[in-house]
């Protein structure tokens, strides 16, 4: 598994930066904060001009910085942000984006399938694996609750 | 006054997620799963939504929102299909944010080149 230690060094290396708190965590806060803004925005002209419910809305937001953090990792941006950035990057939807396509371009000269198709999710792999699972223990407990209930 | 609330509640669930960058040296797939898997943990508790009554996008928007959305989908799955909802309520919720990121990533690794650039540094 050489290459997805390499992929994970990357990956930490391009999210870590400089380490003084003092320094990190106002750059966290800041990216992080203006990234939720933006999604704020969206959310905004979804429910009042498109009528969508919250939920909705939320869902499209989601999909809307996806695309925009796909596109910004597709021109290399993304990263010049996450050097700043760190977990403000990392840690909103659009981090999650950009791990998914950040390889799926870097590994894209190992072939479509095992390159890209397979590298894709070194990083969103083990997030649905274990989202999924706890989602799933929840609703274990959640469905037994209702017999009693 | 939304927009505010968005920034700075967004903002410090970032904030956390660096303080456990630089203290515990985490890397940054098991800060997005443990993200992930505390959002669902807050949401099953119910205590996720009235965050995002509060705050919105900055909620909804990091990683935790996603964790909060799959325990919300895994509640309406079962109690729309029952038994079966157990089983397909985490990929229903998470569906829109998971399809989005592989064909957009699809589609970025088709259209665009890459040389080397992260590598070299």
């Amino acid at each position: 598994m050489d290459i997805s230690k390499k992929e994970y060094e990357q990956t930490a290396k391009k999210h870590a930066g400089s380490s003084k708190l003092y320094i990190t965590l106002p750059k966290a806060f800041l990216i992080g904060g203006a990234i939720c803004c933006l999604g704020e925005l969206f959310l905004n002209i979804y429910q009042r001009y498109a009528g969508l419910d919250f939920d909705t809305a939320a869902a499209y937001t989601s999909i809307t910085l996806v695309f925009l953090s796909a596109l910004f990792t597709g021109f290399g941006w993304y990263e010049k942000i996450a050097k700043h950035g760190g977990a403000g990057t990392l840690v909103p939807i659009t981090g999650f984006a950009n791990a998914v396509v950040s390889p799926a371009l870097e590994f894209k000269t190992e072939g479509y399938v095992l390159g890209t198709g397979a590298k894709m999710f070194v990083i969103a792999g083990p997030v649905i694996v274990y989202g999924i699972s706890a989602a799933f223990i929840y609703g274990i407990i959640y469905y037994i609750y209702g017999f009693f209930a | 006054m939304e927009y505010v609330w968005a920034f700075v509640v967004g903002g410090l669930i970032c904030t956390v997620g660096q303080l456990l960058i630089d203290l515990t040296k985490l890397t940054p797939a098991r800060i997005l799963v443990s993200f992930v898997v505390a959002g669902t943990v807050l949401g099953a508790l119910g205590w996720y939504q009235p965050l995002i009554d509060f705050a919105g996008a900055g909620a909804t928007v990091p990683l935790t929102g996603f964790g909060s959305m799959l325990a919300k989908g895994m509640r309406e799955a079962i109690d729309k299909d029952g038994l079966l909802g157990i089983f397909t309520g985490g990929f229903t919720a998470c569906a829109a944010g998971v399809t989005a990121a592989i064909i957009f990533g699809l589609a970025v690794a088709l259209i665009f080149k890459r040389t080397d650039r992260t590598l070299q540094e």
